[in-house]
């Protein structure tokens, strides 16, 4: 695996072999593992050994950006080579004003996620913890699927004004999906320590949601009320931030944001924010521009507060500042926020399946997309394990419906929120959801299993 | 002077001499890859962006479990780390103990392919690049009227040069160079987003050829009419709901064989190898040969050797030729996608759809290029045969079950079909089915003059995560009675 000292040195070795006005080098390079399971066995297992280089120099206010993950002299200097020749025949980017500068205010403290023992984790180890879940499904006479995956990134970001950032974290993430003949349970976790994965819970709670999820039978689509588990929720928040929480979406007027700031777009119990140093969640202190992440609130008490900024973006609007929510320069998405907690409320599943008298238990939702962006439609089904609940208690689980419904309208419509969350590592960063209780959910269609 | 290929096989051969007495099977592949895209957005150079990567992934077959291990490190003895590192991880994996693989045999294949090209992108200066899409970029808003809020134009163009060696004795180099194009307008209104495209979509890469695809697809004199369209569509009608004859044209059907035949028919997801992540497939093994799938109107082929394709290539990942293969005949399902492990199980050799996406992942099945063959009808006689329908084209939304059987698309576009004439223009129509009932309903399909073969270059697969680039012929189809208009 690539070491500390010589990411610093290829981020330095890049800057060095640059001619461009302003350039900036980023480095993200590291070893990744991950078993994949099914039907009670390991049919996959993967290592990967990577160190990338982004450069991208700027002329002017025309810009280039080359990749490469050759490390030598040689392919560093031909990578900056060929970004600064693709700055240089190109015209003019009006709204670019410049690459951030370090930090005024100081670099704060460096919070990541990064344990020694994912470090050290091994194969053994990664089967060991899925023979556990393995067992425990075939005792029940069912089939396991699932992966475990865990992590060492070592991120440096460097740039000809004085930017020097490094960073090193690790994450893992267990996923188990307990099929038997007629239904299936789903649960995971994830954490920077590998060894704190709680592959019991993971185990339990898939092998029982499996068992109680046998001869479903078929619900009827229409308006429900729901309870969303966190996974649940936090599927259809990560598409919120997708769909329109950066400021590229805003400016173009593509998100449900644009013009909508200080107005209410959802219930007053709902609040969401974005928090890249909050140690709950997979902390990295800066974005891939070198810049400290900040926190910032999205939507509080119901009211839409803002959205995240990289410095292009920041500088196309007067007296904004990048929040620290770039992404990688070859990706044209814009700023994301990639670390969205969900506020908890005081409730817990139980208490909400106790108060509703007729409606759903979804566990999670599979293969969610938006139908439209600007309403915050989405359209996706349920899986792994979706129960009827009538006078306050489960009756029994029903075959998958698919979801069509504005996220907007439902975190419009809460009617309570657990007081616990579970956080779910995503790209680079994680959400942290609770489960919430939506007073009206439509479901447009049903499955045949 | 020594070159990349000659240390390509000469790491590979040590390498497999390494491990060819521990291993019950091992193979290894070096990948290179040239990638280019060029963005423009609203008469600004968006991003031009230059990459290149390299590195080989091994993998090992040891008591009926695999190991994989990979890295971007060169020489020879990061080569020999890397591949007892895919033993001992393939010794891990048998620490769980269930099915062992066993590989249906193939033909020791020594061979070189490469796919043709009359124009090679990375040879296109990139200020040509740029005149060409920030002019037809140019075009979209002036199609737009002021309506478009966002104009796009880009090209995209990989190259990815692969040895593929087995300790079986196969030795195999392929090149494969990839091009594409597209321009895209977004109008906005109050509560209102609406997008039209040319020529398929959101996607750079469209062909297994050159810098000739984006010269013929005439981006510029389709720009206005994308630019025009798009602001039309935020007064278009909504798409009306209830149960309307579809005919679903040549752009969308690439989605609609993708998801509901392409994915299904992945005899690993069958096979619950892909229940962790993406789900498995109603095509179950006692369907093979049985299921109507479809009407009588409905064959479905993946086909990796017809040319220009996404999906096209001399020989997989598992060193087993491209081929042709019939999934479903005349509506009944009779084929699935293999690979060497997965059709052993079913007493079958591979029909070769092993890929892997670059160096640093295994190879999993992969849809070549699926598509449905033509039938006898004109569009325009599938229009003027339909008293009530919609005309639904180019893919904007797309969710389908675990198993591949309740899905709902939705278009960029579509116009109303009334007593044999085109109607009004519709806005964000969708339409929702059941795959085998859906396929079922199919009572037209469009002639070889409408047959046209697509590029997806985005198929999402697999842990970690796997993008493939795959293909689909398409001509458009008649489906009757389909529920449209959901949520609307």
């Amino acid at each position: 695996m690539i070491a500390k000292e010589r990411v610093e040195e290829v981020l330095e070795r890049g800057l060095e072999f640059s001619e461009a006005d302003q350039t900036e080098v980023v480095v993200m390079g590291g070893d990744t593992y991950l078993t994949r399971y099914a039907t009670n066995y390991i049919h996959q297992n993967t290592a990967e050994s990577n160190a990338e280089v982004f450069v991208r120099a700027v002329i002017g206010k025309k810009i280039g950006v080359a990749t490469t993950n050759a490390l030598d002299d040689e392919s560093l200097r031909q990578a900056v080579g060929r970004a600064v020749a693709i700055a240089g025949v190109q015209p003019d980017l009006p709204d670019f004003v410049s690459l951030p500068g370090p930090d005024v205010a100081g670099t704060p403290a460096e919070v990541t996620a990064f344990s020694e023992r994912t470090a050290g984790f091994t194969a053994e180890d990664r089967a060991a913890a899925v023979g556990r879940v393995t067992s425990l499904s075939a005792r029940n006479g069912f089939e396991a699927a699932g992966a475990f995956s865990t992590s060492v990134l070592r991120l440096g970001v460097a740039n000809s004004l004085g930017i020097r950032r490094y960073a090193e974290t690790t994450t893992s993430r267990l996923t188990a999906i307990v099929m038997g003949p007629s239904g299936s349970g789903f649960a995971d976790d994830s954490s920077a320590d590998a060894g704190a994965i709680d592959v019991e819970r993971v185990a339990d709670v898939a092998v029982g949601k499996c068992r109680d999820a046998q001869d479903p039978v078929a619900a009827e689509p229409g308006d429900y009320e729901v309870i969303l588990e966190p996974a649940a929720v936090a599927q259809i928040v990560m598409y919120l931030g997708f769909m329109g929480l950066g400021a590229l979406a805003v400016q173009e007027g593509r998100s449900f944001m644009s013009g909508r700031v200080g107005q209410r777009v959802t219930g007053e119990n709902f609040t969401l924010w974005d928090d890249g140093n909050d140690p709950s969640g997979f902390p990295l202190p800066f974005d891939f521009e070198g810049v400290s992440r900040r926190k910032v609130m999205l939507i509080e008490n119901g009211v839409a507060r803002g959205v995240v900024y990289d410095t292009y973006t920041a500088g196309r609007e007067p007296g904004k500042t990048s929040t620290g929510h770039a992404i990688p320069p070859m990706m044209h998405y814009g700023p994301l926020p990639l670390n969205m907690f969900v506020k908890t409320g005081n409730s817990t599943i139980e208490e909400m399946v106790k108060g509703t008298k007729r409606g759903l238990l979804v566990t999670r939702f599979h293969y969610t997309n938006p139908v439209h962006p600007v309403l915050t439609i989405l359209t996706g089904m349920t899986r792994d394990g979706t129960f009827l609940i009538e006078n306050g208690k489960i009756k029994g689980p029903i075959k998958n419906m698919r979801y069509t419904n504005s996220v907007l309208d439902a975190f419009s419509e809460i009617e309570a929120i657990s007081k616990e969350a579970r956080v779910s590592e995503r790209f680079i960063g994680s959400i942290s959801a609770p489960a919430m209780k939506i007073r009206k959910f439509t479901f447009t269609g049903a499955t045949q299993f | 002077m020594r070159t990349k290929h000659d240390d390509w096989r000469e790491l590979s051969r040590k390498a497999l001499e390494r491990l060819s007495s521990k291993a019950d099977y091992a193979d290894i592949r070096f990948v290179s890859r040239l990638g280019e895209t060029v963005e423009v957005k609203n008469g600004a150079v968006e991003g031009v962006t230059s990459s290149s990567e390299s590195g080989f992934g091994i993998r090992v077959l040891k008591d009926g479990a695999w190991g994989f291990a990979s890295s971007s490190a060169p020489g020879l003895e990061e080569v020999l780390a890397v591949a007892d590192r895919a033993l001992a991880i393939a010794r891990a994996s048998a620490l769980v103990e269930g099915h062992k693989a066993e590989l249906s045999p193939t033909e020791t294949v020594v061979d070189t392919w490469s796919s043709a090209y009359k124009k090679d992108p990375f040879e296109v200066k990139i200020e040509d690049k740029l005149e060409l899409l920030l002019s037809a970029e140019k075009r979209v808003r002036e199609g737009g009227q002021g309506r478009v809020a966002v104009a796009q134009a880009g090209s995209g163009a990989r190259r990815e040069e692969k040895s593929f060696a087995s300790t079986e004795g196969s030795y195999i180099e392929q090149e494969i160079t990839e091009t594409g194009a597209g321009i895209a307008a977004y109008s906005v209104g109050p509560g209102e987003l609406q997008r039209r495209t040319y020529p398929n979509g959101d996607r750079d890469l469209s062909d297994c050829a050159g810098w000739e695809v984006v010269l013929d697809l005439d981006l510029e004199g389709n720009a206005e009419r994308v630019g025009r369209e798009a602001a039309e569509l935020l007064e278009a009608k909504k798409c009306p709901s209830g149960e309307k004859d579809i005919i679903v044209d040549s752009t969308q059907m690439v989605l609609q064989i993708h998801e509901s035949c392409g994915h299904p028919t992945e005899l690993d997801r069958v096979y619950g190898t892909e229940a962790g992540y993406a789900g498995t497939s109603f095509l179950t093994t006692d369907k093979l040969g049985k299921l109507k799938y479809g009407s009588e109107h409905v064959t479905l082929v993946a086909d990796a050797t017809v040319p220009g394709g996404l999906g096209t290539f001399g020989y997989d990942d598992e060193g087993v030729p491209g081929q042709r293969t019939v999934l479903v005949d005349k509506g009944t399902f009779v084929n699935y996608q293999t690979s060497r492990e997965t059709a052993a199980r079913l007493g079958q050799r591979s029909n070769g759809t092993m890929r892997a996406d670059g160096w640093n992942r295994p190879p999993i099945i992969r849809m070549t290029n699926i598509n449905l063959e033509p039938g006898d009808w004109s569009l325009d006689e599938m229009i003027k045969d339909t008293r009530d329908g919609l005309l639904m084209e180019i893919n904007k939304s797309w969710s389908i079950d675990d198993k591949r059987l309740n899905f709902q698309f939705g278009t960029e576009i579509g116009w109303e079909v009334k007593d044999g004439s085109l109607g009004a223009m519709v806005k964000s129509p969708n339409y929702t089915g059941i795959t085998p009932e859906f396929w079922g309903s199919c009572d037209a399909v469009g002639n070889k003059n409408h047959w046209k073969l697509w590029g997806t270059p985005n198929c999402g697969k697999g842990e970690p995560s796997q993008i493939a680039h795959v293909g689909h012929g398409t001509p458009p189809a008649r489906f009757r009675k389909v529920r449209v208009g959901v949520g609307q």
